[in-house]
């Protein structure tokens, strides 16, 4: 007598859904038009390769901060972990030349490093917050400057460059292309997909929402939360070692301004993408956008004359207000209706 | 201060109120006058739109169509509790108490006293405590919200609503998690307000509750106003009719007994945990097990240790026959042991979030096909939840949150069922359900025993132990007072137990 659903009501509610997913999307192909008008030769093949690979960087980080701030944690040490990882990979390297010489072994030899420090450092974080029961933004603060730190004393204070010799054989992985994608983009385009498999496919991307948006019901529901959390971290982890790998032999050298501010390019990324700051809601996809979005801004200053290159940081944190407040109102229109 | 012709003035009337959510009418034309000085009772089955018309009332909903007329003036009331200051207070089905704040501040939020500029804590703190010890509640006022029981927090919520000179208080639900001995500290407050020419208004699934309280009652039915009578013209079962529109048969289902010598599926030995001390006891197969005793005898912390989800300290229990202690609520799960919280909305279900993951979320690994969650599986669960558990939502689309309280608990069972447990123990059952509602969760739990699986039943609502369970365990202070059998589970015994009159001795 009562059941019955209105099918009309469902319709108005999936528009509206849609606006609020779309978002991002239209952002992104408004500043693409606006990056036209300004200079024809920003939608040419050079340019638009160049923003996806310089996109990467963030994107593949993002994708792990949007496990992390779903499952209503967050990991400020991304940035600075980039770097020590940059370090160590660069040294161990570059001691194995001697030994495995300047080929492949070294190299991958050298990725595998950064793997596992990547998955390490990250469950440390997950432990850290879960086992030892500190906020994540206090734990994910600390590592952060412990790992900044790390750079700069491995460095010694200056920078740490890769063996010549070993340059050669890693620079395909930055410089290379496969199918006329370079391999930076495949990488993202991998780790883009995995992510939003595992986010919405996989009761592990269930258990992060549900944990997100209310730890104690997720504990009531036999949900391992301790270990998912952990988990979101070990993601996370990886996700900046797999950055950190396609990154190395961009520049081949790693110092201590090696990643300064990723984590905040990270988490605006995610959050642009409409993920939800205290957690409960992902959308892998709409991080993908966020940080394609943070890449053109960049992007279209250097194209033009208009505003200066310095008010990058400008414009993306206008972005990030504006995106922000976007979903705050659709938020609000959502309360009201609850109570 | 007001005569007897007063208490016959409406202070505050609806008037032929209608109100949809988007395109779903959830009210037809309704009105409702609320006299000083009386107690009015508002009755009807769960989503019949109680909630929702005292949101209108106190200005948190605003009607689709109808007046409100406060002192007989049409009036539009200000939003999102701005109606306090004009005297109209709503105290939330759901609790809405700032956690992580004292006793003291949550009762003073908004308000604060103040002397040359700073607040004036002493006063306060004087003030509150006052309250306190007027309505019987035995809680520091510098207590953190989080660490009050859902009773306490129900109080706190009342005085706080007390505290604010009230002319028009509404309650939803207010003594859903009381117990009868903290219902009857908070009647004695109802009628010392009615005595000021306060009205009150307050809706309640407990019938029993209404007669004895109220002046008179309203009687909601799908959206549609039925009737308001005087209370004294009404008896509970003729209420019940009213709500439901239709005669009821027995709430109870008969019992089904249980074989004397059906297997022990759990034994719990000199259990000691977190307020559990010493508890043993036995649950056969296809047994119903009723747990009573006052709020905080330990009852849930029983249950929680032995579902993982508190530590055991000592003692042992025996899961079909083996020794075993579940070290997470998943190997419970695993193992064929479920646990159905009694906080639904704190703990037990995702108020952000649709019906469906809610419902999958316990049973999840149930539906993992490589990898992958099969969202078909997940779907026809769903209908089937819905079928069985006769879950009401006019929009399957709905977040959770913003369903009727009712069928929210029906949700919930639901969830839990989806593993299909062994043993299944829930935890006040019918909390906010309405008489028809109750009903099918009693006769649902009886046919579960009848196929053999053995449940739990822990309540604080004396005539529901009684009339499902095949056993009876009293609780006090942690401990297990005594097991009643037979002629024994009445409510006299029942209460010496709880109140520790009595006790078996123990060998
Ligand atoms: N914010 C909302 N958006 C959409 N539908 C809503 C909203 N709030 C309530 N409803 C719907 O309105 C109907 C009436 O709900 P209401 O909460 O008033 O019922 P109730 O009588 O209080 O029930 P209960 O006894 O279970 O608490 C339900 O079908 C519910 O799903
Ligand atoms: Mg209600």
């Amino acid at each position: 007598m009562t059941v019955l659903a209105n099918s009309s009501l469902g319709k108005g509610k999936r528009m509206s859904f849609d606006i609020k997913t779309a978002g991002p999307a239209i952002a992104l192909i408004l500043l693409c038009i606006i990056g036209f008008l300004l200079n024809p030769a920003f939608l040419s093949e050079g340019n638009l390769t160049n923003l996806l690979t310089r996109s990467a960087f963030i994107g593949i980080i993002a994708v792990g901060a949007t496990f992390v701030i779903t499952a209503g944690g967050i990991d400020l040490s991304v940035g600075s972990m980039a770097a020590a990882i940059a370090g160590v990979m660069i040294i161990i390297m570059n001691s194995a030349v001697e030994t495995l010489g300047p080929g492949l072994a070294t190299v991958l030899l050298g990725c595998g490093c950064s793997i596992v420090l990547g998955i390490g450092a990250g469950w440390i974080n997950g432990m850290l917050t879960t086992k030892g029961k500190i906020e994540a933004f206090i734990v994910t603060l600390g590592t952060m400057g412990i790992y900044r730190s790390l750079v700069t004393y491995f460095a010694d204070g200056g920078t740490l460059s890769l063996d010549f010799a070993i340059r050669g054989t890693y620079r395909p992985v930055y410089y290379g292309s496969f199918l006329g994608l370079p391999i930076p983009v495949w990488v993202f385009i991998v780790v883009a997909v995995l992510g939003w498999f595992l986010l919405n496919r996989t009761a592990f991307g269930r258990y992060c929402t549900a944990i997100g948006s209310n730890e104690a019901v997720a504990k009531y529901s036999a949900i391992k939360v301790d270990r998912v959390k952990t988990m979101t971290y070990v993601i996370q982890g990886l996700c900046v070692s797999l950055a950190t790998i396609i990154y190395v032999p961009r520049l081949g050298s790693a110092s201590s301004s090696t990643g300064v501010l990723w984590e905040l390019e990270a988490i605006a990324a995610v959050i642009i993408g409409g993920t939800v700051l205290k957690g409960g809601y992902g959308r892998i996809g709409g991080t993908i956008l966020g940080a394609l979005i943070l890449t053109t801004i960049g992007n279209i200053l250097n194209f033009t004359d208009l505003i200066s290159n310095y008010l990058n940081g400008t414009m993306q944190g206008l972005i990030i207000i504006i995106a922000v407040w976007l979903q705050r109102g659709d938020w609000g229109k959502a309360k009201a209706k609850t109570n | 201060m007001l005569d007897g012709q007063s208490s016959t003035t409406l202070v505050l009337e609806a008037d032929r109120i209608s109100k949809s959510f988007g395109a779903v009418p959830v009210l037809f034309s309704v009105s409702m006058g609320i006299r000083a000085g009386e107690v009015h009772a508002l009755i009807g089955e769960n989503g019949a739109g109680k909630s929702t018309l005292m949101k209108i009332l106190s200005g948190f909903h605003t009607p689709t169509s109808g007046r409100i007329l406060f002192d007989g003036e049409e009036a539009i009331l200000p939003p999102d509790g701005g109606a306090e200051r004009l005297g109209i207070v709503l105290i939330h089905q759901e609790l809405n108490l700032a956690e992580q704040m004292t006793v003291e501040e949550n009762i003073y939020l908004g308000r604060e006293l103040t002397r040359n500029g700073v607040l004036d804590r002493e006063t306060m703190r004087s003030k509150v405590r006052g309250y306190l010890d007027d309505i019987g509640l035995d809680i520091s006022t510098s207590a953190r919200i989080s660490d009050l029981s859902i009773a306490e927090k129900q109080m706190v919520e009342i005085v706080k609503a007390i505290s604010r000179n009230a002319r028009v208080l509404i309650m939803d639900e207010p003594t859903a998690v009381l117990t009868e001995a903290e219902t009857a500290l908070f009647f004695r407050q109802v009628e010392k307000l009615k005595k000021t020419g306060v009205a009150v208004v307050f809706v309640s699934h407990k019938l029993s509750e209404v007669k004895q309280i109220a002046d008179r009652i309203t009687i909601l039915r799908d959206g549609q106003w039925i009737g308001t009578k005087d209370a004294d013209a009404l008896s509970p079962d003729a209420m019940a009719q009213m709500m439901v529109g239709r005669e009821l048969s027995d709430l109870y289902p008969p019992m089904h007994e249980v074989d004397v010598d059906a297997e022990l599926v759990l034994e719990v030995r000199n259990l000691y945990s977190s307020s559990v001390r010493d508890v043993s006891f036995d649950l056969r197969k296809g047994e119903i097990l009723g747990f009573s005793g006052l709020i905080g005898a330990g009852r849930t912390a029983v249950f929680e240790a032995i579902c993982g989800l508190a530590p055991i300290e000592s003692g042992q229990v025996f899961f079909e026959g083996r020794e075993t202690r579940f070290a997470s609520v998943a190997a419970a799960r695993d193992a064929g042991v479920a646990y159905l919280t009694k906080d639904r909305k704190a703990k037990g279900l995702l108020l952000d979030k649709q019906m469906r993951p809610n419902l999958t979320l316990f049973a999840l690994p149930k539906f993992v096909r490589r990898f992958g969650i099969d969202t078909k599986a997940e779907d026809k669960a769903m209908a089937r939840a819905i079928r069985r558990f006769d879950i009401r939502a006019r929009d399957p689309k709905i977040n959770v949150g913003d369903m009727s309280g009712g069928n929210q608990q029906k949700l919930l069972l639901a969830k839990i069922m989806e593993t299909d447990p062994q043993v299944v123990i829930i935890d006040e059952p019918t909390r906010g359900i309405d008489v028809g509602t109750k009903q099918q969760v009693y006769h649902f739990i009886a046919a579960l025993a009848a196929e053999g699986v053995s449940v739990v039943v822990i309540s604080s609502e004396m005539p529901e132990v009684i009339g499902v369970s095949h056993r009876v365990v009293v609780m006090r202070d942690g401990q297990v007072m005594g097991v009643l059998t037979g002629d024994d589970i009445n409510e006299n015994e029942i209460v010496r137990y709880a109140a520790g009159l009595k006790r078996e001795g123990r060998g």
